[in-house]
């Protein structure tokens, strides 16, 4: 057998000389002082083939267009069993990456080791640390949901404000106008096309540049004889990937990485937030405002750049030990405590989201929860005596399938069309079609979506008077001005906790009167029945704060 | 890739050199396992969808006449990946003897094609390579190993639902 793979090995060696290339590969010298502080650039190449492998996993099943993308990364992740471990590698390995590019980076840097010859190897560095930026920033869009949406129109507005290349950056980003389907296309085309093979370029230059010019040796190293890469180095890179690797792996499986809503540009409720690695990015741009706004948009992190390209030539001393070199551990301490206090800054000025109780609203436990709209849905579930042919989770024996089982597992848009055609979407359904019109069929659609087997009870338990209200609410278009459990817009005065501020007289007497009661208000006056005004108003009293 | 331990020093050189090589080959076993394991998983096991065995709706069956296929469009719902799809799909329904409606899926079994049924010649007949199948779908010549596939059905008020559809295995040969 031995004997067989070493005919094999040899043969193919002949012809092509992989072996050798190897062997000379691992048999490089490098000097005595090497050791584990030069295992984070493995680390770094690990991960980024760890990126590309999950990354064209995930590519299998993922459709790139807005919505879709959304519905195929939901897909990915309930429906195929290992799809949350592969995006979680996939999203956990692009922080860590970022993490372990800059420990790389900062060992190069406290060590000196960019100095004279090797300042191309540190500057073909300096534009990997960036490429890595761009994957986090055109990745972070993909998944479609609100924090992609929202943050990426925070990102191609901040290009668009550059001097002099704003409107072309925006251009070329697709963002002019609004974050849409050229955007996207742009994102991916940059993050599976162009980014994966100029970096992948880029780390065979800065490797064949470290061979080149050997490993940086460190003061003294002269006098020592050299050591050999294989197998002792190669131990400890391994030793320290395989931890990264153990790191990766647990977070993937253990920290959910979530899946917001689908992306809602109308959704003006939402507060967006890069990922982390750019928040002190954002934090800066915050400190600057008006006209300097440029300053921290383009200026300062331009100039940052612009350091880190000319490390090399500013630093041309001769090699000292690492814990001598004061000056370079100031800096690297600087940056550090900048970094960390600006990052600090912006997650503690992040608003809590509008709501101070946490509630989760895309899973509602009571009928409190629900969006005026939903809420409307279990209206027209009444009217159109849904219950009579369909079981709502409590079991039973009815001809029409249980609605907290199936209906959250399609779309809005199908149920509407099932709504309008029973027969087309399921067909040999008996189901007669519903005679509404469609805002009326959103609503019905809207409360559907969010039966479960869990809420199905408390949800129909919604008391008479709040249906109504909120029916009303609906046909009157409150939304349009006004925010209920987080959906609605922003005009008008948000209306959770209108108890706590108002009485039930002051808020019958606004409807009726609102410019008495409130001067300059742009409300119109609503002239409700004595019962509508009663429902409305329980249905507001009722509201979480 | 494995490689082996170069030429040997001293004893003590090579124990801890052969422990070197032996770990950095685990490690990355291990590493590789761990990441090719999820990903055959995720490649290969069929989607978590639950299993509906829906009836739909074929046609009205008062119109066949007996012995005579005849060719019955009408639409399904098939889950493709990430969504539902409603798609136009046809079945050569037959009556055959007494009140019996087989009704047989629209591919030959051989490669595929759209087979259609020649009245002259009572057979139905696939045009790619010329599999040629009786009224009861049985293989009377051609390259097709088996017969046609039929489709579960039900008769409800006349209509004919239609559900999953199934290989027709050769009765007693």
């Amino acid at each position: 057998m031995n004997r067989l793979v070493k005919t094999v090995s040899d043969w193919l060696d002949r012809r092509t000389g992989i072996e050798t290339a190897v062997r000379n590969f691992l048999y490089e010298d490098i000097p005595a002082s090497s050791g584990w502080h030069q295992v984070f650039g493995s680390i770094a190449v690990f991960l980024f083939m760890v990126q590309a492998f999950t990354g064209a996993l995930l590519a299998f099943n993922y459709a790139p267009t807005p919505g879709d993308s959304y519905n195929s990364l939901r897909y990915i992740l309930t429906e195929l069993t290992g799809g949350r471990l592969i995006r979680g590698l996939h999203h956990w390995g692009a922080s860590m990456m970022i993490v372990v590019v800059f420990l790389h980076m900062l060992q190069v840097f406290l060590y000196g080791a960019y100095k004279k010859p090797r300042e191309a190897t540190w500057m073909v560095g300096v534009v990997l640390l960036l490429l890595t930026l761009a994957y986090g920033l055109t990745g972070y869009l993909l998944p479609w949901d609100n924090r992609a949406y929202w943050g990426t129109v925070v990102a191609t507005q901040i290009a668009a404000k550059a001097p002099l290349l704003g409107p072309y950056l925006s251009r070329l980003l697709g963002g002019e106008g609004a974050v849409g389907v050229v955007t996207f296309a742009r994102f991916f085309g940059l993050h599976v096309l162009l980014l994966p093979p100029a970096t992948t370029l880029l780390i065979v230059l800065h490797v064949y540049l470290v061979r080149k010019h050997g490993v940086a040796p460190g003061p003294g190293d002269e006098a020592r004889p050299m050591k050999k890469f294989y197998p002792e180095q190669v131990f400890k890179d391994t030793v320290a990937i395989f931890v990264a690797f153990v790191i990766l792996f647990v977070l993937a499986l253990v920290a959910r990485v979530p899946l917001e809503r689908l992306a809602d540009p109308t959704d003006t409720s939402y507060i967006p937030r890069p990922d982390w690695y750019f928040l002190f990015l954002f934090q800066i741009l915050r400190l600057f405002e008006g006209p300097l706004e440029i300053i921290g948009s383009v200026v300062l992190p331009g100039l940052a750049v612009l350091a880190l390209f000319l490390v090399p030539f500013v630093d041309r001393g001769r090699m000292v030990r690492v814990t001598k070199r004061t000056f370079a551990w100031s800096v690297a301490g600087l940056a550090a405590v900048g970094w960390a206090g600006l990052t600090l800054a912006a997650v503690a000025t992040t608003p809590a989201p509008a709501n101070p109780v946490e509630i989760d609203f895309s899973e509602p436990t009571d009928w409190m929860q629900l969006s005026p709209q939903e809420m409307a849905g279990i209206g027209y579930f009444r009217r159109e005596n849904c219950a009579a042919c369909h079981t709502v989770g409590e079991g039973g024996n009815k001809i029409g399938p249980d609605l907290t089982t199936r209906s959250i597992r399609k779309s809005g848009a199908w149920l509407i069309e099932h709504f309008k055609r029973p027969a087309a979407m399921v067909p040999g359904s008996s189901m007669p079609p519903i005679q509404l019109s469609d805002a009326q069929l959103n609503s019905l659609a809207a409360f559907l979506l969010k039966l479960t087997p869990r809420n199905a009870s408390a949800l129909q338990n919604a008391p008479d008077f709040a249906v109504e209200g909120a029916l009303l609410y609906q046909q009157n278009n409150c939304g349009a001005c006004h925010m209920v459990n987080g959906v609605g817009m922003k005009v008008g005065p948000p209306l959770n906790g209108l108890a706590k501020r108002r009485t039930a007289q002051w808020v019958e007497r606004h409807f009726r009167e609102p410019q008495v009661m409130s001067p300059r208000t742009i409300m119109p006056a609503y002239r409700f029945s004595q019962p509508e005004m009663q429902n409305m108003i329980g249905y507001l009293f009722a509201l979480p704060e | 890739m494995v490689f082996r331990t170069a030429e040997p020093e001293s004893p003590q050189l090579t124990t801890r050199r052969s422990f070197y090589v032996r770990a950095i080959n685990a490690m990355w076993a291990a590493i590789t396992a761990a990441l090719a394991a999820p990903a055959l998983i995720y490649l290969l096991l069929p989607p978590k969808l639950r299993k509906e065995s829906e009836w739909v709706e074929a046609g009205d069956i008062s119109k066949l006449q007996p012995n005579v296929p005849t060719e019955l469009v009408f639409r399904k719902n098939r889950i493709d990946g990430w969504r539902v799809i409603s798609e136009k799909t046809t079945t050569w329904a037959v009556k055959l003897g007494g009140n019996e409606v087989v009704a047989f899926g629209p591919q030959c079994t051989h490669l595929g094609c759209a087979y259609h049924w020649e009245a002259e010649k009572s057979q139905f007949i696939c045009p790619c390579h010329t599999s040629i199948f009786s009224i009861d779908g049985k293989v009377v010549s051609g390259p097709a190993p088996r017969p046609l596939d039929r489709f579960e059905t039900k008769i409800e008020n006349n209509k004919l639902l239609l559900g999953a559809l199934h290989e027709t295995v050769e009765p007693g040969e």
